[in-house]
């Protein structure tokens, strides 16, 4: 009896163990987010003020603002939406409402797998060869617009698929019924009813977009523009390539340092901001449904 | 009656005009990727008549600027896959740990929490983590390890882990999370303790799920760009400890981009090293792709 009791004790302990190990592990999750934020917010709080957020830099990028990058990232994020949105919908609705399961669509899918897992740094020689040098578009926005569209088009049919996937089918079995053809059902049941997933969707895809540096360095951002952009074929300041610019190649590394914090305390406001937000709304999708 | 029939057709015609659209649409995917494969084939195979490939690929000089250039891009495919080794010795126990807790162990309401942390960790840009690496984590590293450079291998790898942790949690966590309920209960009812269960019954069941999660873990690290960019150091050479500085395959092709003359052996190369580094994640992918579907899950995971 006192054995029995010993060996579950024993397996109680083991268990304790390795529970408290998975513990520590998620903790080190939050500590690290936690850590990376408090650290750019303690930092970079000071350095962020009216002149900072809508003056240019001077002085060969040591004083001033950031207000070009942050139009630089504002107008690239929603370009590349635009033009990635469309296609990706499009795409999850043949794949979720026509496709039958087949060759074909095995095809697509494992097109849209590869291209979800190709490197930021391919997309931007991608975008070099085919936009900047190839089409003519030179570095400017609407290269790094298309290189951006074609990263992020996986996430959008994901997200977007997921959206449609979760509208009940009585939905359209009721509307079907009525007498619509599918194109009506989708269009004035299906969307409408997926329209709140798809849009969490599109968030999460500009807060990915706008952190993005290595697909636009060769094909949209530049160091220093003196004016802003006036046309899709000009090229643009970022905030992200701002901050690797500022922290890796500049002479004044370390006079420049609190421009650093600062532009990344702005970046990651907007990235986790967008997420925040498509969290939020995505909790109370759910509650609903 | 006639006009009824007459459009009866014409809708069913417009019906299969959108279908096809949308069809088309669909291939937009697949366009690209083949796109992407050809212009970086175009762009990198030139090199090929100035440089064998095996002397390319094992070549252990990488100086594209002298002159004669060396073209040998052996460090730095060395470099991409140790800090990838080194980043999954750390990302993977803790990816699937907290897998674990949050499928397992977690209440609903601690999950609620969680989880949006892991979604924040993975939003992070990489330009923020590269940039945290160097102001924070080199210092803290060269006084702790009394190393002479902070900027090395070991500190891009802990970079890169953070990054493949979120990707590894989130994916094994699915796959953990639709291990079936009876699966668990009987388990239970035999009398296993919580933990004996966890590693005899629901870490085999959804072991191909957690293997592809830690396959695309290392997809992601290897194809990093910015962080190894910003924290590995830069030195192409072949690294003899896990404190030299590295020049993993990314890290070269973004710093030397810009300055490379257009249409010249340093261009070709570059785009050259991107083909290596497209076709390690190609094959990091179908490997996973091969798993989920080879090695079927128990219960329905979506992956």
């Amino acid at each position: 009896m006192k054995d029995i009791r010993k060996i579950k004790k024993g397996r109680k302990i083991t268990q304790g163990i390795f529970f408290s190990l998975f513990k520590i592990a998620t903790a080190i999750n939050g500590i690290a987010l936690l850590v990376v934020i408090s650290f750019l917010v303690i930092n970079g709080w000071r350095a962020i003020n009216w002149t900072f957020l809508t003056q240019a830099p001077y002085d060969s990028m040591t004083k001033g603002g950031i207000f070009p990058c942050i139009v630089g990232t504002i107008i690239i994020s929603l370009g590349a939406i635009l033009i990635a949105l469309p296609i990706g919908v499009s795409s999850a609705i043949y794949l979720n409402e026509y496709a039958r399961p087949g060759k074909i669509v095995r095809m697509i899918r494992l097109g849209i797998n590869n291209l979800a897992g190709i490197p930021s740094v391919v997309f931007g020689l991608f975008g070099l060869a085919l936009f900047v040098i190839w089409l003519g578009f030179g570095v400017s926005i609407i290269s790094g617009a298309l290189t951006l569209a074609a990263m992020t088009l996986p996430v959008i049919i994901g997200a977007s698929e997921e959206a449609l996937r979760n509208v009940p089918n009585t939905y359209r079995e009721a509307s079907l019924g009525l007498g619509a053809t599918k194109w009506q059902t989708i269009y004035r049941v299906v969307l409408p009813s997926a329209l709140p997933g798809i849009l969490t969707g599109a968030i999460l895809g500009i807060s990915r977009v706008a952190g993005e540096t290595a697909p636009i360095m060769f094909t949209a951002a530049v160091f220093y523009t003196p004016s802003l952009p006036s046309s899709p074929f000009d090229e643009i300041m970022a905030l992200p390539y701002h901050i690797y610019v500022l922290a890796t190649a500049g002479t004044e590394i370390e006079a420049t340092r609190h421009l650093q914090y600062g532009t990344a305390l702005v970046l990651i406001f907007i990235v986790l901001g967008l997420n925040l937000l498509a969290i939020f709304y995505r909790t109370r999708l759910r509650r609903r449904l | 009656m006639k006009q009824n029939y007459h459009s009866g057709t014409s809708r069913k015609n417009k019906e299969k005009i959108i279908r096809s659209i949308f069809f088309v649409i669909a291939l937009a995917s697949g366009l690209t990727l083949g796109l992407i494969v050809v212009f970086l084939f175009m762009e990198g195979l030139p090199i090929f008549s100035k440089v064998s490939v095996k002397d390319f690929i094992f070549g252990i000089y990488w100086y594209p600027t002298d002159d004669p250039a060396d073209f040998g891009i052996f460090p730095l495919i060395i470099a991409s896959l140790s800090v990838t080794l080194v980043s999954s010795v750390i990302s993977i126990p803790l990816g699937i740990s907290s897998a674990l807790f949050l499928a397992e162990i977690a209440s609903r309401r601690v999950r609620e929490i969680v989880k949006p942390i892991v979604e924040l960790l993975a939003a992070l840009p990489s330009v923020v983590i590269g940039f945290f690496g160097m102001v924070v984590v080199a210092p803290f590293l060269q006084e702790i390890f009394d190393i002479p450079v902070g900027l090395n291998l070991f500190n891009a790898s802990l970079m890169l882990a953070f990054m493949s942790v979120p990707t590894i949690c989130s994916i094994s966590e699915d796959a953990i999370f639709s291990v079936p309920k009876e699966l668990r209960e009987a388990s239970l009812a035999l009398g296993a303790t919580q933990w004996e269960t966890i590693w005899r019954v629901i870490i085999p069941a959804s072991i191909s799920g957690i293997s592809t999660a830690v396959i695309l873990g290392m997809s992601r690290a290897i194809g990093e760009t910015m962080v190894v960019l910003m924290v590995a150091g830069g030195a192409a050479m072949v690294p003899r400890s896990i404190f030299d500085p590295v020049r993993p395959l990314p890290a070269s092709i973004a710093a030397e981009m810009a300055e490379a003359p257009f249409r010249g052996d340093h261009y070709y190369a570059l785009f050259a090293t991107g083909i290596v580094l497209f076709l390690f994640t190609m094959a990091f992918n179908m490997v996973a792709d091969y798993i989920s579907n080879r090695y079927r899950q128990v219960g329905a995971a979506t992956l």
